[in-house]
């Protein structure tokens, strides 16, 4: 009987004995454990293992007769016959109960008790050990209760708005907030001084500046902007402002006694470039800022005008603008008030613009009622303020009225001054005058000091000494020029000195009490502008037609320019006007393509008297009028000497 | 208003004039010539610069305050105008 799978095993395998060994050893027990130990960081084989077996385990219930166990046992049989003394109905059923039948079986009647005395003998006994729970017959008695089902219900509510909140505190917050707060309590104050009459005006107030914030306006960088146009244009002439600050031509030491003329900044406006300059003046109150009459000396072709103003600091754009219908020929901006300015125009009107103000048009205007002139006006001056706290200027024109004109409340009030009359002498050329009887006046100017003395240079070549307190009458003529005297000039220091330039060629220096010229210039061309300088009695500038700058100081060279130069391209385009800045070193130029040029005078153009060693350099005006003393008794004496 | 616009327009036209920001007082720029992300760059850097510009400024003395701030560096010239919240920032290569 051989099961399928039975290995076949050949005769001497079947007769190989086998011993079998019977060992302690448990052969399940592994014989190769190894323990990790931490002290030598590598795993240990332990030396014994454990070869117990264990096969089957009861627990019995015997208990030996003297161990602990028995004799609490016994103890506790005991007690039943001590518990009969007490009073209580269970427990006497019990006992009785228990009683008879403890004698005859302990084992089970014991039982019986125990499991109904737990908690009384527990109770009464102190002496006694504490019964221990019968292993048998316990039965739990624990009941289940309801459970309610339970249910959630939970709200959230919205959180309540957060946000961050940061701030530094510094010096300046501090400051801040008590200016802040100062502030409210001065408006309290007010609020409290003025409620009924003042309600009105905040509320509109109230208004004004919620609008203001909330609108997301450009306009509000507007001071910055207009500020950066003159750093960006600093920046981009950089090499010129620091030139006008600080370079001084150090070559004029070797230039014997000539000096030459830097050019800096070049002003000029689109939209005026067919115009040329007819007038330049400076304001004195800020001292970068001039002014530029815009019109046409071309007498077929006029057009409009304008009225320009320039600062040094930004010469990429003017400051401000006030286009013109008719060309402007003269300026004047008031000594005191540099907002005020007054222009004549080349139809005969005068007319006042008021800078402060917004608009592009003029302050006051003279219309053919009010008086204007029936001539191109060639100057304007502003006179002092009348006994009436008034302002007013004065003006003179082709058509030879000198007129005073006074800025009464809304309107212009004129008064003729003089009219100019030509004694006998015959006007020619092509501007002659409308009236054979009266002259063109060419210009004007008033004296420094004696109010109502002036000077009026006319188209015939004639100077006319006038005083404001004559009207018919002239206190003297000097005959000048042979032609139209363009400007006339008196000296900023002597009282008698003044100069003349005129379309002839020449430019002349006056003694007022001498009828013939202290000095005559030929500059070889039609002089359009003379000036004289702030800082010296003795210098003076020149422009000519042909583009030159010609700049004399007659305490050097009584005879000749000590500087001549060509600053424009020669033929293409003609000088008009020039003037000197109050307290910088620097001229304009303008010319007839409308635009202005700015130089810087070298430092021989600027020489002052040298005070002998030791002794301070004297300074003034008084100096000054010394000066140009000195030079005119020169050529008085021998003068007086012919004569 | 117009006046402002205007004279924005001439400094964006002056020579060597790269571009102009103006950003308003929540940090968003308003008006810019430069391309988004520079503008956002200098917007955001320079405004800190500003701010920490005048705070330096005002703590020294409280009664003072910033009025133009101008950085130079080897390429260009930054200028920034911090005005009533708003910042006005040019940058111009200035030639030399």
């Amino acid at each position: 009987m051989k099961p399928a799978d039975q290995v076949e095993l050949t005769e001497a395998e079947l007769k190989e004995e086998i011993t079998r060994i019977l060992t302690a050893n448990n052969p399940h027990a592994p014989q190769n454990i190894v323990r990790y130990s931490f002290k030598e960081r590598s795993y240990k084989p332990t030396s014994a293992v454990d070869q117990m077996a264990v096969h089957f385990v009861l627990e019995g219930s015997l208990l030996y007769q003297d161990s602990e166990d028995s004799r609490r046992l016994k103890d506790k049989e005991d007690l039943p016959e001590e518990s009969a003394t007490v009073d209580t109905k269970a427990e006497s059923d019990e006992e009785k109960t228990g009683s008879p039948a403890t004698p005859v079986e302990e084992g089970e009647a014991e039982e019986a008790r125990e499991e109904d005395r737990p908690d009384s003998a527990a109770s009464k006994t102190d002496k006694k050990e504490p019964k221990v729970t019968n292993q048998f017959n316990f039965s739990e008695r624990a009941s289940q209760t309801l459970n309610n089902p339970l249910r959630e219900r939970c709200c959230q509510t919205e959180p309540p708005p957060r946000s961050n909140f940061s701030a530094t505190a510094n010096q300046w917050e501090i400051y801040d907030a008590y200016l802040e707060e100062l502030q409210k309590q001065e408006k309290n104050k007010e609020k409290q001084k003025a409620a009924p009459s003042k309600k009105d005006n905040d509320k509109s107030k109230k208004k004004m500046m919620l609008t203001e914030t909330q609108s997301d306006d450009i306009s509000k960088v507007g001071k910055a902007s207009k500020i950066f146009e003159r750093m960006v244009s600093q920046n981009t002439f950089d090499d010129v402002a620091q030139d006008f600050q600080y370079f001084e031509d150090a070559s004029d030491e070797f230039r014997d006694q000539e000096g030459t003329l830097l050019p800096l900044w070049k002003f000029q406006y689109d939209k005026a470039k067919r115009l040329s300059v007819t007038a330049l003046c400076w304001n004195n109150k800020y001292q970068d800022l001039f002014a530029v009459a815009m019109g046409s000396y071309d007498f077929s072709k006029q057009s409009r005008g304008m009225l320009v103003f320039y600062s040094l600091k930004n010469s990429a754009f003017p400051e401000y603008i006030y286009p013109t219908s008719s060309g402007i020929l003269c300026l004047d901006i008031h000594k005191q008030h540099s907002y005020l300015v007054a222009v004549g125009f080349y139809d005969g009107c005068v007319a006042v613009f008021n800078l402060k103000e917004e608009g592009q048009e003029p302050l006051y205007k003279s219309t053919a009622k009010t008086g204007k002139h029936t001539d191109p006006v060639w100057q304007v001056r502003w006179q002092s303020d009348d006994m009436d706290n008034n302002h007013n200027f004065c003006s003179v024109a082709s058509d030879g009225r000198v007129v005073s004109w006074t800025l009464v409340k809304n309107e212009l009030v004129f008064t003729d001054i003089i009219r100019l009359s030509v004694n006998g002498a015959i006007s020619e050329g092509p501007e002659s005058s409308p009236a054979p009887s009266s002259a063109c006046g060419t210009s004007f100017d008033f004296h420094k000091q004696i109010d109502y003395l002036f000077l009026v240079g006319t188209e015939e070549g004639k100077i006319y000494k006038c005083s404001k307190t004559y009207s018919s009458q002239f206190l003297g003529t000097y005959e000048a020029h042979s032609m139209a005297v363009d400007a006339v000039k008196w000296n900023h220091f002597h009282p008698k000195v003044f100069i003349s330039c005129s379309s002839d060629w020449t430019v002349k220096i006056w003694d007022r009490s001498i009828s013939n010229p202290m000095f005559t210039f030929d500059l070889n061309s039609a002089v359009g502008d003379v000036a004289w300088s702030p800082y010296s009695s003795t210098v003076f500038a020149a422009v000519t037609t042909d583009g030159r700058v010609y700049v004399f100081d007659l305490s050097i060279n009584k005879y000749e320019a000590i500087c001549q130069q060509t600053v424009v391209a020669k033929k293409k385009t003609k000088l008009t006007h020039i003037e000197f800045n109050p307290i910088y070193p620097i001229i304009i130029v303008g010319d007839d393509r409308g635009y202005v040029i700015s130089f810087k005078l070298s430092p021989n153009l600027r020489k002052k008297p040298k005070g002998k060693k030791g002794q301070d350099v004297p300074k003034g005006p008084e100096v000054e009028i010394a000066k140009m003393e000195k030079l005119l008794s020169l050529l008085r004496e021998p003068e007086q000497g012919t004569v | 208003m117009d006046e402002v616009e205007e004279t924005l327009k001439r400094i964006e036209s002056h020579k060597g004039v790269i571009g102009t920001i103006v950003v308003n007082a929540e940090g968003i720029p308003i008006r810019t010539t430069l391309d988004n992300s520079t503008t956002a760059q200098y917007a955001g850097h320079l405004r800190h610069l500003a701010m920490m510009a005048r705070s330096t400024v005002r703590d020294v003395d409280p009664q003072n305050d910033l009025t133009f701030l101008r950085i130079r560096s080897k390429k260009h010239e930054i200028m920034v105008a911090p005005e009533s919240n708003f910042l006005l920032i040019v940058i111009q290569n200035p030639c030399e």
